[in-house]
């Protein structure tokens, strides 16, 4: 079994709302000096294969079709 | 014409739509549940409702947007069958790459349930030949996530293409929607997408009517 982490984030340019409310919070707990806060998404997924490069195809062809909405995020695949 | 509307598990919308389109149509539209692989090829128009279809979860309309009735609303919208999506219909349309651009978070973070105004932007097209060029309608809203997004080129696109069709007026825009944009359609123009609920506006017990036109013309129900 091959597990696999999937970043989503928002592309840059893209506003990020909650981002900006994170922001604001961190700021009123005291924190100083916080620059930009962007929100995103984490998905750990564990797949039935042993053979790597299936994996990392199958993990993109997922990120593509459902994980990711590309038209506003991108996202990074690590594999254990 | 025959209407037909998709039931997913979560939506709330779909017995306002039912009988709306009841109401103007004369007869009840056609159920099709998420499960069904094909939506009957006599069926004009298909009409996908609001709610909260899988929860939200993931994004608003993703799940919904995978789900193999979405196939059948695919092919049909091909084949020029008119298609209507609002409020979370309209994030499954999105969601389904039957429209461009996605829809976000509201700006205010918050959730807005209230009546806005919006500007007819095109009336040529199947579902708006019964208002006037650039006339002002009041309709309600309720969503968390209806700040219209689109790159700049697409951007730019749907507005050369005529393709916005409802924008937010008299600076109601409730969520931060790119260009006040209320409501789009595809290409083709048989695809609409729009946050607003005209079916909630149908009748005088409604304390209004401003939405009615929108379902005569998409049903044919008004001389063009």
């Amino acid at each position: 079994m091959i597990k696999a982490r999937v970043t989503v984030t928002l592309k840059n340019g893209v506003l990020d709302p909650q981002g900006k409310a994170i922001e604001g919070a961190l700021g009123a707990l005291g924190f100083n000096g916080v620059g930009h806060v962007r929100q995103g998404k984490v998905f750990d997924v564990e797949l039935q294969t042993d053979d790597r490069t299936e994996a990392e195809s199958q993990i993109n062809a997922m990120c593509e079709q459902l994980l990711a909405n590309t038209v506003i995020e991108d996202y990074a695949v690590e594999i254990a | 014409m025959k209407s037909a509307v998709l039931l997913l598990p979560g939506l709330n919308r779909d017995r306002d739509m039912i009988a709306a389109l009841t109401k103007i149509a004369g007869t009840p539209p056609l159920t099709v549940w998420q499960t069904e692989t094909e939506i009957p090829a006599d069926t004009d128009l298909i009409v996908i409702p609001g709610g909260f279809s899988y929860g939200d979860y993931l994004r608003c309309g993703a799940i919904a947007a995978r789900m193999p009735v979405m196939q059948a609303v695919r092919d049909a919208a091909g084949r020029g069958t008119r298609v209507i999506g609002v409020c979370n219909g309209f994030q499954i349309l999105l969601e389904a790459g039957l429209l461009p651009g996605a829809l976000m978070r509201n700006a205010s973070l918050k959730f807005v349930c209230r009546e806005v105004k919006l500007q007819v932007v095109n009336a040529q097209t199947a579902f708006t030949r019964a208002y006037a060029k650039d006339q002002v309608i009041r309709c309600p809203v309720a969503h968390h996530d209806g700040n219209y997004f689109a790159e700049v080129d697409t951007l730019k696109r749907i507005e050369d293409n005529r393709q916005v069709v409802f924008r937010y007026a008299e600076g109601t825009n409730p969520n931060g929607s790119l260009n006040d944009i209320a409501g789009i359609v595809n290409e083709a123009g048989n695809v609409l997408g729009l946050m607003p609920h005209p079916e909630n506006l149908i009748e005088a017990a409604h304390g209004g009517v401003d939405g009615r036109a929108l379902f005569e013309s998409a049903l044919d129900t008004v001389a063009a």
